[in-house]
């Protein structure tokens, strides 16, 4: 099993969610975060440049089964990029085990 | 003149005073849209305070101050509170223009406004007492003081005599006050932000000049259409009479300058900075209400555009000037008031009816006196204070908030994104 972890732009994650059902990615979790980057947004405030350091994106973490992370891994580069800097990054992690709460099941068939 | 031509005339001069009390609320707003939100309760207080404060102390004194009657032309009183009573309320007390209750609340209205403009360029960094005590002073003494010069009668309305010269004017001019309003407010402004110094984070180690952008640019919008929307009663009122040609020329050389200041400020800023800036597009429409605030009466409509053209680049090269300067305006109130102040008394000698070199050489030393007296007076109060009460807030009041500490009060309790 593995954890994929996304940091994408707010204003692609409805894509994205698609983009996931559509792979029968069903399950994962998302929160707003606050981070720092190489993106610059072009910002001019009374003839002053400025850009602002604090740089807002959507968290989310997707358990999938080893044969899923190429296709979860290759929808989210497609559906979050818009070629700009700033469209995130992906992480990929190993995951010991998943339980489901309700029925104590455990493995693959916990995950969805 | 017959009874009911008396009643119009007072009835639109309190119109008037009315469009000019809501100006207060107009300044308010803007104020608080351009600063952060952090400092929203104190920026309010200090507007509520300034009318309250300034119609009393106006009431007081101030009022006796600057109209004094006959007096020598520089320094002159007729007594405390208002003296002339009901004995002012009859047909013979200004030719049947107003009475004398509603030539005090009019100008009342106008007195406040001076300490209001340097509200906004203090802002965020001012101890609140300090800002009390000082518009105390400045709206009871040095504003009436200088109105007495021009508008109550003294030398500056009587130039020749006081250059012993022969020049082919009536005298100063200014007719709503760019100058004897607006750039008394901008001339202490600008004192008050040299001694202040600047806000924590305005300008870099290295001296580069940063962006605090306004935390809600809906109100300072909001605050524009309103201070416009005063401006009808500020210049309008300035006729003194309901003089149908007279106030129906001022609302339209007031608006159009407004618009044409609009206009140009978001174009030269459009132009410069390459990006839309509302905040600049304010400013300008504010400074060409400034700017034809001193000939609205005399001048064409083309005439006023141009006005308003000219007011609208002034604030923009004005804002950046004042940043390069290492000064610290958060509002943009010494570009707007100081800056169009001076270019629209200016333009009294260029463009218009009274349009002379006399002219323009009697406007210019008018301008040259009462800045030097009002910078003079301004340094003095100012300094006293910062040496005995201290103008400044902590270093910890200030990054933190003067709302948490001089107030204790949230201005959006229970909701805010933004700690800083």
């Amino acid at each position: 099993m593995k954890k994929v972890e996304a940091i994408i732009r707010k204003s692609k994650f409805d894509e994205v969610k698609e983009a996931l059902h559509d792979i029968q990615v069903n399950f994962f979790s998302y929160w707003d975060v606050t981070g720092v980057g190489n993106e610059k947004e072009g910002h001019v405030y009374r003839g002053v440049a400025y850009s602002t350091s604090d740089i807002q994106r959507r968290y989310l973490v997707i358990i999938v089964s080893d044969d899923f992370e190429p296709i979860t891994v290759q929808t989210l580069m497609r559906a979050a990029r818009t070629g700009d800097v700033g469209d995130g990054k992906i992480f990929v992690s190993d995951v010991r085990e998943t339980y489901r709460i309700r029925t104590g099941e455990s493995g693959n068939i916990a995950i969805n | 003149m017959t009874a009911d031509l008396f009643t119009t005339n007072n009835v639109w001069m309190m119109l008037c005073t009315a469009l000019v009390f809501f100006m207060h609320l107009g300044f308010s707003l803007l104020e608080t849209g351009l600063t952060r939100q952090k400092n929203t309760i104190n920026i309010l207080f200090k507007n509520m305070f300034i009318i309250c404060a300034g119609l009393l102390i106006y009431f007081t004194g101030g009022f006796s101050l600057m109209y004094p009657g006959e007096f020598n032309g520089y320094l002159g009183f007729n007594g405390f509170g208002l003296p002339l009573g009901v004995d002012g309320v009859s047909i013979d007390y200004a030719d049947g223009s107003y009475t004398y209750w509603t030539d005090f609340i009019f100008q009342g209205m106008f007195a406040a406004t001076a300490a209001t403009i340097v509200s906004g360029a203090v802002a965020e960094r001012i101890r609140l007492d300090a800002f009390m005590l000082f518009s105390v002073i400045y709206v009871g003494l040095i504003y009436p003081i200088v109105g007495s010069w021009h508008w109550g009668g003294g030398f500056l309305s009587t130039m020749n005599s006081f250059l012993g010269a022969e020049l082919e004017t009536d005298g100063f001019y200014d007719f709503a006050g760019s100058t004897i309003v607006h750039s008394v407010g901008g001339w202490a402004a600008l004192i008050a932000v040299v001694l202040l110094g600047s806000r924590k984070g305005k300008f870099s180690n290295e001296g580069r000049s940063l962006a605090i952008p306004g935390h809600n640019i809906p109100i300072a919008v909001a605050g524009v259409f309103i201070l416009w929307l005063g401006w009808f009663g500020f210049n309008g009122g300035s006729v003194l009479s309901a003089d149908p040609a007279l106030t129906s020329l001022v609302l339209v050389t007031t608006s159009l300058s407004a618009a044409a200041g609009g206009i140009s400020a978001f174009v030269s800023s459009t132009l410069w900075f390459k990006n839309y800036d509302v905040t600049m597009f304010m400013n300008g429409v504010l400074g060409g209400l400034v700017g034809i605030t001193a000939g609205a009466d005399l001048m064409s409509p083309l005439e006023s555009i141009l006005i308003g053209l000219i007011s609208g680049v002034i604030v923009v090269v004005a804002v950046n000037l004042i940043d390069r300067w290492k000064l610290d305006d958060p509002v943009g109130a010494i570009a707007v008031h100081l800056f169009c102040g001076i270019w629209g008394t200016i333009a009294v000698g260029i463009l218009g009816a009274k349009a002379s070199l006399d002219q323009f050489l009697v406007q210019f030393i008018s301008i040259s006196i009462i800045a030097f007296f009002c910078c003079v007076s301004a340094f003095l109060i100012l300094f006293t204070i910062k040496k005995t009460l201290g103008l400044r807030v902590s270093n910890r009041e200030e990054m933190e908030g003067l709302d948490l500490h001089e107030h204790g009060m949230d201005a959006y309790a229970d909701f805010g994104l933004n700690e800083h």
